[in-house]
């Protein structure tokens, strides 16, 4: 007897969903039998994650605060990987985003809370855009390999903002902790319903549908989705693809920093040292997860949501070590990549003769 | 009588959703050349690569000299001593021609013995009257060349059963001739050599036997002496019908397109094209032949925009497009199918509607604003599909899936839909099966009728011969000259495309 992988027309409509959901019990009783171990009984525990992620109308909100940046990232992680670039600076580009953000925030005196938040909207896209252009460009005219670079960049990002935390932008009345001064009422994000629900959820919603519109149905898309297939076809077509690297990738680092600027205007309310708990390295997760399409990276980043939050209750609630949280989240994510697998493979036993 | 060195018995594949090989059976007998043959998608290539270790079979026996073996990986082949020339050489393009040879060779000592090996190398050389330096770089071999050392390959390994897969797709009629006297040589040390081609002629003077397969079954092997073109290509074909091309009476008066003294460097600083000449008449279907490599290419990219001429001017319908885009050059009238229709006649990713407007997608017809008509698209790609007879799985698959012959009627319907001025097809129909070949021929004609004109780039003389209204000769990047096909004879052509005039 042996086993053999066979690929076979891709599974559609519910079936496709069944699969997905029998593969999540799979992963829940896996981790359930772990959770016996450190006599916890997982009923409960599950119970408990589900009711504080999504049972209460506060714990919903969380859920959201935590999905938006990762929408966000993912987005903008997806629509590079659609053209084939792999983009894994995002979480430079969220750090980049968030320092354009805070210049604006805390160096402009504009009294106006509108005309505040959208100059930071503007400043952070400038900024992160920009970032992701530096790897586009050097992509694009040179062909140097984009994803080294961003994924250096990262590095450069992340202690450019250090750098500014621990020194020139320091709070003078902070404690001597790496933090900046705290921002004015103007270029806070509305919250709502008494929760910390705040804009930038919203905010991300409009992205993703820009991002679906753009890709799925505009010319510009279509392009895009020929370049990604093949670019010499698309060469062929009369399609500028030099122009659309670069292209791609600033709206790809857009999209990540308007997550820093969300992150900072709705939620720290200041600059500081680890804004980002790897939101844009989870992004690329979350966008090969979705398959780099745009509603897909909103439902996978809730799903994430949910996880960071209910893996936030266990460690509360049931005294859980995190690695014992990691191990349960990696077990969904790998559950959910398996089930992509068994979508378009079979696995037959042949009768060895 | 000599004996069977392999045996293919009941060989059934299948990939997600068809069987590409169905209860396959074949014989092949030391010192014979044995042709398989069949039309695109018909399961040749899937056979073959079960016979080197690259896909293994559902189920079915091969067996090797009477013993039942299991190919499980190439390595495998080798070690049974099967060895295949794939179409698309497996030569790395920077190492010398014996760096290449060596990752062949089994090396018995940690260090190189290059003197001996060398020897050895020059020995086969020597006895299959090969003039090659092994020293040379492979990219600087010409295409005939780099076909010996894959051949070579396979001798320093001692292989006993020779895979060519349309090993002459790709040659100039000279480089065809040697190889088949190559052969010859190798049959007669007893090496069983399977032949795969669609070109009828090779196949009657080479082959001793000849196995059809069509729709991945085997239909009939028949001996030398069984068979003749007529009786194979019916075998081979579906439908028996036999497309007859007529082709009316014209006379040409009105220049469409005027090219004068062209020139094109390569990305090496070498000449493409050098006072490239050329006039074309409306409504007609010129030719053109020559050896790969005498600036064909570079013809049909500059025609199409791909690449900017150094100097000259191309002239449509008194108009100067030399320095155009393609975009606007295919707007302007100008069609293209390239040469190599998977790396860049698709994207090969996206369904067949979408690549059915891979020129024309950002056209009115397709889009409202700056989105795209998606029921529009939809519409053309149904037309298309029913007018060209495009058969493809399921509605939505990637066109990758679709077989050489089916891909290629989706770049002509593309290419046609827009009724273009100038068609410019380099060897549109190489690597398709009869069928799919004529039909390409008949669409061709079928545009002509309308008016429409065609550069048609190929080395098929025959298939120049047979539906050109004129024949042009390209040598080293020049127009050698215009000939009449009613009275060019082939010696004619042929020399002309040495150069020798």
């Amino acid at each position: 007897m042996k086993f053999k992988v066979l690929k076979k027309p891709p599974v559609q409509g519910y079936k496709s969903f069944l699969t997905t959901l029998f593969s999540v019990i799979i992963a829940l009783l896996i981790s359930g039998a772990f959770l016996m171990l450190v006599d916890v009984n997982p009923i409960s525990a599950y119970k408990d994650m589900l009711i504080e992620s999504l049972g209460s109308f506060y714990g919903l909100t969380e859920t959201l605060v935590k999905t938006t940046p990762l929408i966000l990232c993912g987005l903008g992680v997806a629509v590079a990987f659609r053209m084939q670039l792999w983009n894994i600076g995002a979480e430079g580009q969220l750090y980049m985003g968030a320092f354009g953000a805070s210049l604006v925030a805390l160096h402009l005196n504009v009294e106006s809370h509108f005309v505040m938040i959208t100059l930071m909207f503007l400043s952070s896209i400038f900024f992160g855009g920009l970032w992701a252009l530096i790897p586009g460009a050097l992509k694009a005219i040179y062909n140097v390999n984009e994803t080294i670079v961003t994924l250096l960049m990262n590095y450069i990002a992340i202690l450019w903002v250090d750098f500014l935390v621990y020194g020139a932008w320091k709070d003078p009345k902070g404690f001597n902790f790496p933090l900046s001064a705290e921002f004015s009422s103007a270029a806070r994000l509305s919250e709502y319903f008494d929760t910390r629900l705040h804009t930038g959820f919203f905010i991300a919603l409009v992205c993703a549908l820009i991002v679906y519109l753009l890709i799925e149905k505009t010319i510009w898309g279509y392009e895009i989705k020929v370049i990604g297939s093949n670019s010499k076809a698309a060469a062929y077509a009369g399609i500028n693809i030099k122009k659309n690297i670069m292209l791609v990738m600033f709206i790809s680092g857009a999209l990540s920093a308007i997550a820093g600027f969300s992150e900072l205007a709705g939620v720290q309310h200041r600059l500081q040292h680890a804004i980002s708990p790897g939101y844009g390295y989870t992004a690329i997760i979350i966008a090969w997860l979705a398959k780099r399409s745009a509603l897909g990276v909103v439902l996978v980043s809730f799903l994430m949501g949910v996880l960071f939050v209910g893996g936030d209750s266990m460690q509360i609630y049931y005294q859980l070590p995190v690695a014992m949280v990691s191990v349960f989240q990696g077990l969904i994510l790998f559950s959910l990549i398996v089930a992509e697998f068994f979508k378009e493979h079979k696995i037959i036993m042949v009768k060895q003769q | 009588m000599s004996s069977c060195i392999l045996k293919i018995e009941n060989i059934t594949k299948s990939f997600a959703g068809f069987i590409a090989n169905k209860n396959v059976n074949l014989e092949i007998f030391e010192g014979e050349i044995h042709t398989i043959l069949g039309e695109n998608g018909a399961g040749k290539s899937t056979l073959m690569n079960i016979l080197t270790g690259l896909y293994r079979p559902d189920s079915g026996n091969i067996y090797i000299n009477g013993t039942r073996v299991n190919i499980k990986s190439p390595k495998d082949a080798l070690n049974y001593k099967i060895g295949m020339v794939h179409q698309h050489f497996m030569l790395v393009n920077n190492i010398s021609v014996f760096e290449n040879l060596l990752l062949s060779m089994k090396l018995d000592s940690f260090v190189i013995n290059e003197r001996k090996l060398k020897s050895k190398v020059k020995e086969i050389l020597r006895e299959f009257e090969l003039d090659i330096d092994i020293e040379m770089p492979v990219w600087k071999l010409s295409i005939g060349q780099q076909q010996w050392v894959e051949l070579i390959k396979l001798l320093i390994r001692d292989s006993k059963i020779l895979i060519l897969d349309e090993p002459t797709a790709v040659l100039t009629p000279q480089e065809s001739e040697f190889l088949f006297t190559f052969l010859t040589k190798l049959k007669s040390q007893n090496k069983a050599i399977i032949f795969i081609s669609h070109k009828m002629k090779e196949v009657m003077t080479l082959s001793d036997k000849v196995t059809i397969l069509k729709k991945g079954e085997t239909v009939k092997t028949l001996n030398r002496g069984e068979f003749d073109e007529q009786l194979l290509a019916e075998l081979m074909i579906s439908n028996k019908e036999h497309l007859k091309l007529e082709k009316s009476a014209k006379v040409f008066s009105k220049q469409i397109l005027k090219i004068k003294n062209l020139n094109v460097k390569n990305d090496k600083g070498l000449s493409d094209l050098s006072d490239f000449s050329l006039e074309l008449f409306e409504g007609e279907i010129l030719g053109i032949a020559g050896i790969t490599g005498n600036g064909q290419k570079a013809l049909a990219e500059v025609l199409t925009g791909l690449k900017k001429p150094l100097s000259g001017q191309i002239i449509v319908n008194d108009q100067d497009i030399t320095y155009s885009t393609s975009k606007s050059k295919y707007i302007s009238g100008i069609a293209h199918i390239p040469e190599d229709r998977k790396t860049m006649g698709i994207a090969p990713d996206l369904s067949v509607d979408e690549n059915l407007i891979l020129k024309n997608y950002s056209s009115d017809k397709f889009t409202n604003f700056f989105f795209l008509n998606k029921e529009k698209i939809k519409q053309n790609a149904r037309e298309q599909i029913e007018k060209y007879s495009i058969k493809m799985g399921y509605d939505g698959i990637p066109v990758r899936l679709l077989s050489g012959g089916n891909i290629q009627k989706v770049i002509i319907a593309r290419e046609l839909s827009e009724n273009p001025l100038i068609l410019v097809a380099l060897y549109p129909t190489r690597g398709l099966d009869v069928g799919s070949a004529e039909y390409v021929h008949q669409v061709i004609l079928d545009s002509r009728e309308k008016g429409m004109s065609t550069i048609l780039i190929s080395e098929d003389l025959d298939e120049l011969l047979k539906i050109s209204d004129r024949i042009a000769v390209m040598f080293r990047g020049k127009n050698m000259g215009y000939l009449s096909p009613e009275s060019a004879t082939k010696t004619e052509i042929g020399l002309l495309m040495s150069g020798k005039k």
